[in-house]
């Protein structure tokens, strides 16, 4: 236990709250890199998902890609990536699209396949086209679902992203990579904390909009007296 | 493909070391991890809470929590039982739920004829509840197969020895073939024992065949 101690004393050490390898900005650069690659995944598989939890074909296709993508190990792409693209911010952030893809893509397609069969065909029934079926029938009543995926995509990412710093100087890793070559363990488990405090803050966050867009936007009867 | 047929004693070394660490793992989460599923859906009121705990470890990071176990458990850092605790942690994580939903997926009626035949409550347990979870628990029990995994090759990072070896190593030395045959190796491993388990579900569970 004399290590958390000390581990507390590098933290509560006001050097190392300032300046480029400062904590304000590590975490800065932390959340940077999981919310550039989340953009970035949510851009490439909400669409896919969106469309075929739409149209309700290639399912197979969506379990075959979660399931297969569980089995490749984060730090064989980021190594791979790393050797092909070079040091710097692309090689980490093209795995950890790979890594938040399926989340993301699962959430998605689960969030509209999931709804009544019969509530996108009354929709369709009442002259709405497809686009105004998805805009406002299926997205609204998908959106918790969705958040959902986006939740734990969130989750993998941001806890990933520690990894980031093996081929790049970026986010929180750095403590944890610099700790384990000094053999400095206060840093190491400092900087191990400081991702654990984030994660868990970003799971809050977005547990309360989950929250929100059900009882907001896909449910709003529920709040009737 | 050059790398790997100067290189292929090597990695049957490493994947030995790989196996070493995760079916321990995968054992014990298995272990833990069924009886805390049992009494969540036997006792709501102390499971729930506990599923939530449980669940919530799955969110601490890998590198992190390797750094943490030894401060918490005094194992020494670059050890397997660092490894070992690690994933089984991820492992338990994953688990307790899809054993929570395992037994209550276990068809009342025949519960209920069980104990109108007197089975006892402990091969009501063990023959009962037991066989008839397995479909839904063997499907979190390969979940947590494959992800196990993957995750042993972040042990290469402090310095425990694993297919990981071969990420770190080809990364450091600029090879690709290695790094490749890392990835390769890793993934089909996971397929392996994916698919084992799908065998043993199949001869464990004969009566679902016919149905």
């Amino acid at each position: 236990m004399n290590l958390f101690a000390q581990a507390l004393a590098w933290l509560g050490d006001g050097t190392h709250w300032q300046g480029s390898s400062g904590i304000p900005t590590r975490v800065l650069q932390h959340l940077g890199i999981t919310l550039l690659t989340l953009v970035i995944a949510a851009a490439i598989a909400w669409p896919a998902g969106v469309l075929v939890g739409h149209t309700r074909r290639g399912s197979g296709m969506i379990g075959a890609i979660t399931g297969g993508a569980r089995a490749i190990p984060t730090l064989g792409l980021l190594t791979l990536f790393g050797l092909w693209l070079g040091i710097g911010l692309s090689a980490p952030v093209l795995a950890l699209v790979v890594l938040a893809i399926p989340s993301l893509l699962a959430g998605a397609y689960a969030g509209i396949e999931n709804i009544d069969a019969t509530i996108p065909q009354a929709a369709k029934a009442i002259g709405m086209t497809p686009a105004q079926v998805i805009r406002s029938v299926e997205l609204p009543l998908a959106l918790p679902v969705i958040i959902g995926g986006l939740r734990s995509a969130t989750l993998q990412v941001v806890a990933t992203a520690t990894l980031a710093a093996y081929t790049s100087d970026t986010g929180l890793g750095r403590y944890l990579f610099a700790g384990l070559k000094t053999r400095d363990y206060p840093q190491m488990l400092g900087g191990a904390l400081l991702v654990v405090v984030l994660t868990l803050v970003l799971e809050l966050v977005l547990a309360s909009c989950q929250r929100l867009a059900t009882n907001r936007v896909a449910h709003p009867e529920r709040n009737l007296p | 493909m050059n790398w790997l047929r100067l290189n292929w004693t090597q990695v049957v070394d490493l994947t030995v070391d790989h196996l070493l660490l995760s079916v321990p793992a995968i054992v014990i989460s298995v272990l833990v991890a069924v009886p805390i599923g049992r009494l969540a859906h036997r006792r709501p009121r102390w499971g729930s809470p506990l599923l939530g705990a449980a669940s919530l470890m799955y969110a601490i990071p890998a590198l992190p929590l390797l750094i943490i176990i030894p401060a918490v458990f005094g194992t020494p850092l670059r050890s397997s039982a660092t490894m070992v605790i690690a994933l089984s942690i991820y492992g338990v994580a994953l688990l307790v739920r899809t054993a929570a939903d395992a037994f209550a997926s276990v068809d009342t009626h025949t519960r209920d004829a069980a104990v109108a035949i007197g089975c006892s409550p402990r091969s009501l347990l063990w023959r009962v509840d037991l066989p008839m979870a397995l479909p839904v628990l063997l499907s979190g029990i390969r979940v947590v197969t494959v992800s196990t995994i993957g995750l042993v090759t972040i042990g290469a990072l402090i310095g425990v020895s694993s297919l990981g070896n071969l990420l770190t190593d080809g990364f450091q030395r600029g090879i690709a073939g290695e790094v490749l045959t890392g990835v390769v190796v890793t993934v089909l491993l996971a397929l392996v024992l994916d698919g084992l388990l799908l065998l043993a579900g199949r001869l464990l569970t004969p009566w679902r065949v016919s149905a």
